[in-house]
């Protein structure tokens, strides 16, 4: 029996990325034998699968022999507290990593999606206004080439200008340029207190809150056809601090002080079926971005001071309220927003019948440079095929 | 004619002949960069004064297999600006211009010779400033701080460079410019703007850089603790960071530091103190404070035999003083000496001082230590006299066990200054064969003829194979129809 048969099992019915069946899957223990099975893997297309929280984001892949799942390369390897660091196997959920004692990878997202999974898709959330993002808070990485070499970057000190950053070539990089089995992430304390500010209030009061002297941890935006806009504000520090600075921004928007956050906060404004949608603009260019998402039918939420925004909308003219647009249209409207923004719109997911009718990376700069890159570390176009930009 | 003599006809020609050096007193400016025991006499030097003209040298130089080394303000402490004997030099300086400051989006947009502290001055009055601050912040250049992903004293808080570039226009080694990232965050495609960060001229030069502007803090607040020892201070900061308190900066400089900065600048640091303690809080007000008193208290459980509180800006600046000046003020004390830089976990403070200890006295030598202390990157100066036969070769070995320590502790060779010239020979002890290989993977696709700074970061080049793998213009996939979208 060869490697690969050891190592692999067939796919089951819930194995199918974006519609596309697997043939194999497989769970690797560890970074080893990661190795031997992508090594053992030569010739076939693979596509990586953690929690599967975001497996339907991005286009489906050209073609699919195996699925590795990466979820039994988990656990914490290391919590050095002193030190403000954490050294975890890719397949960790992030629920793991929210509540380490006394401290936290100050990331958001859902319990289930994995720290392997979250770096791959550079996915965030409200707080990415105070802590940044995947690129921000990785400092180090352990991946399995596509030729099934095992390689290290950055290392395990915050500080550290030694040999190429590839953490972030790596974070955003949709598993196209091999499997991320261990990261290493910097930590913060858990603050001493936080409070939430809710507000019906227009979206370029925002502004107010840029301006001021708040240091807010998260400022988010929920706006809906038909629906008042609300702000939400996170403020995070000591207890006194908190109060009054909770307290203050309360007055400045008209808003009122709670110890818990809004319901739509960090929840996608999208369901099963609907066309998700990701939006980046420059900060001042956020109310008019929401205005056209909001008018082309979309349930529009995310960071207005990060300057992110996720807009969702049924997929279906029929679906859609009044006055709403095709999906295609929809997204066409988006995307001349974004750019007028001086961002980008991204179709995160779709449903199938949709999905194949729209370009969801859309238009890229430096995507010659990006295919040389790609060429360099998967020539023969196994990782992922299809799922990034540009057909990457 | 030779061929450096046609490529400067050929430059004169395209970007102007005052822009072009070869005049060998006029060469031997650019012989070295900030670690000036590096010298090498480039064969010419080009002077350009828009992106146009950056492209036009550097497609000048693909045509005609020449290296290139870029170079800013050439402040750099690895010899990453060391010039090439056979290849252009290509200064930035002459692209100075802020293009934009647009305090209402938080970004500037700058070409990459405008001076880091004049992007602060842009910004400030409008409320905003440029975080990433090093000690060269003065005369140091924007292009250079991409290139080098620079620090500063306030990174433990603010982070570095590379967290606060959000766009870059690029000139590739094949003389294109493409832009990577742009004012909005999250580009899609591959972070290539985090590669390029940090890539110490080996991927290109930046052209035009668009910075994140951070809003000025309400309230900063400055404090000095004078210890006994270096163990006290070590333990101090790390009660701080224990409390869960990220300050803006600390610092910490030992006795013979100390000494060297008082002989400098009087600083007026506590007498007696056999370590210094900086450390600076900023934001709002209420927070301030709060964190303030606590971290006061901290320094007192942990030893501090005198604490001050600057009262002012003016008081603020007196103590950072000595600190700013503590790289020249070893002038003070020592003919000679080399400026380590280099990285461990914090922890680990107290063992490694100990051990740069016991390894200076073995061998004879003396090291000041000036350090960020909260982010464990460590600044030792190793004390020789070139005049005193054999003395800087065993400061060379004290310089590079230091950085031994470094790695055995799990730390880094280099934490800001970068791995330029000077450090190559150390790369293969932090990273494997094939994590050098893999970098190497990036450096093939931006420049596979390895023209751009060529020798530098990487002690072996890794030879980039077969050329058609570049592809130009559409995906064979989209050509041929089976994906035209995507």
């Amino acid at each position: 029996m060869g490697v690969l048969d050891e190592l692999t099992r067939p796919a089951g019915d819930a194995d199918v990325v974006c519609g596309v069946p697997a043939r194999l899957v497989a769970a690797p223990r560890d970074t080893a034998e990661a190795a031997a099975l992508i090594k053992a893997a030569q010739g076939r297309s693979v596509v990586i699968r953690g929690g599967g929280t975001k497996l339907d984001w991005g286009p489906p892949p050209r073609s699919l022999d195996l699925i590795i799942d990466t979820r039994r390369l988990a656990g914490v390897v290391e919590h050095a507290a002193g030190d403000l660091i954490t050294v975890v196997r890719a397949g960790t959920p992030m629920a793991d990593l929210h509540g380490l004692p006394g401290q936290q990878l100050a990331l958001d997202a859902p319990a289930t999606a994995t720290a392997g999974g979250t770096v791959a898709t550079n996915a965030s959330g409200p707080r990415r206004l105070r802590y940044g993002t995947a690129r921000d808070l990785l400092i180090g990485i352990t991946v399995v080439r596509p030729d099934g070499t095992v390689t290290r970057a950055g290392g395990r000190v915050v500080k550290n200008v030694a040999g190429y950053d590839l953490g972030k070539l790596y974070t955003g990089a949709f598993g196209t340029l091999g499997l991320i089995t261990e990261c290493v992430f910097r930590l913060h304390p858990v603050p001493a207190a936080t409070a939430f500010v809710r507000a019906t209030t227009p979206p370029l009061h925002a502004a107010k809150v840029l301006a001021g002297q708040f240091a807010a941890s998260a400022l988010e935006v929920s706006a809906a056809p038909g629906a008042e806009p609300e702000l939400a504000v996170l403020l995070e520090g000591t207890p006194a601090g908190v109060r009054e600075r909770a307290a203050t921004v309360a007055r400045l928007l008209g808003g009122r002080v709670g110890e818990r956050p809004p319901e739509w906060w960090d929840v996608p404004p999208w369901s099963p079926g609907d066309v998700g949608v990701k939006l980046t603009g420059t900060l001042s260019q956020v109310p008019a971005l929401l205005a056209t998402a909001v008018g082309a039918g979309a349930t529009v939420r995310g960071s207005a001071g990060a300057g992110v925004l996720y807009a969702g909308f049924p997929a279906g003219p029929d679906a859609a309220p009044d006055g709403a647009v095709g999906a295609g249209r929809a997204v066409e409207l988006l995307r001349a927003a974004a750019v007028r923004a001086g961002g980008h719109a991204v179709v995160l997911t779709a449903p199938a019948g949709v999905r194949e009718t729209l370009d969801m990376w859309g238009p890229v700069s430096g995507l010659a440079l990006m295919r040389r890159v790609k060429e360099q570390f998967d020539p023969d176009h196994r990782f992922a095929p299809g799922r990034f930009v540009g057909g990457i | 004619m030779t061929s450096i003599d046609a490529l400067a006809a050929r430059l004169r020609a395209e970007i102007g002949p005052r822009r072009v050096l070869t005049d060998r007193q006029e060469l031997r400016t650019y012989e070295c960069d900030g670690l000036a025991h590096y010298k090498v006499i480039p064969a010419l030097v080009a002077l350009p004064g828009t992106a146009d003209q950056v492209a036009a040298v550097v497609r000048a130089c693909a045509e005609t297999g020449t290296p290139f080394v870029a170079r800013g303000s050439g402040t750099g402490l690895s010899g990453g600006a060391l010039p090439h004997a056979d290849g252009v030099l290509i200064v930035t300086s002459q692209l100075r211009e802020i293009v934009e400051v647009r305090p209402e989006d938080e970004r500037a947009v700058v070409q990459p010779g405008v001076i880091n502290l004049q992007v602060t001055k842009a910004a400030a009055p409008h409320g905003y400033y440029y975080a990433p601050d090093p000690s060269s912040q003065q005369i140091c250049s924007i292009g250079g701080n991409v290139a080098e992903n620079s620090g500063g004293a306030h990174c433990l808080k603010y982070g570095f460079t590379t967290n606060h570039v959000t766009g870059l226009e690029v000139v590739t080694p094949d003389g294109e410019r493409i832009r990577l990232g742009g004012p909005a965050p999250d580009a899609p495609g591959y972070d290539l703007l985090g590669a390029f960060v940090g890539s110490e001229g080996t991927l290109g030069v930046a052209t035009e850089v668009t910075v994140k502007l951070t809003r000025l803090p309400e309230t900063v607040r400055t404090l000095l603790a004078g210890f006994r020892s270096t163990d006290q201070a070590g333990a101090a900061t790390s009660a701080i960071i224990a409390a869960g308190v990220v300050p803006a900066a600390v610092e910490m400089m030992d006795v013979l530091a100390i000494e060297a900065a008082e002989a400098a600048v009087g600083c007026g640091y506590p007498a007696g103190a056999g370590a210094v303690l900086i450390v600076e809080l900023d934001g709002p007000a209420a927070e301030v404070e709060a964190q303030f008193a606590e971290v006061s208290a901290l320094c007192e459980a942990n030893g501090a035999f005198e604490t001050r509180i600057a009262a002012d800006d003016e008081e603020r600046a007196l103590i950072w003083r000595g600190r700013k000046s503590a790289f020249a003020a070893v002038g003070r004390i020592s003919p000679d000496y080399i400026v380590q830089d280099g990285v461990i976990p914090r922890t680990a403070l107290p063992s490694v001082l100990r051990r740069i200890g016991e390894v200076a006295a073995e061998h004879g030598i003396r090291v000041a230590n000036v350090f960020h202390a909260g982010d464990g990157n460590l600044h030792p100066l190793v004390l020789f006299d070139d005049a005193v036969p054999g003395e800087s070769a065993r400061a060379e070995t004290v310089s590079g066990a230091i950085l031994d320590l470094c790695i055995e502790h799990g730390g880094s060779i280099t934490g800001e200054h970068g791995v330029g010239v000077d450090k190559a020979r150390y790369l293969p002890r932090m990273f494997s064969d094939d994590d050098l290989d893999t970098m190497q993977l990036v450096r093939c696709a931006f420049d596979p003829d390895g023209i751009a700074n060529p020798g530098k970061v990487f002690p072996t080049p890794r030879l980039c194979g077969e050329r058609p793998a570049r592809r130009r213009g559409a995906h064979p996939l989209q050509e041929s129809g089976v994906a035209e979208v995507f």
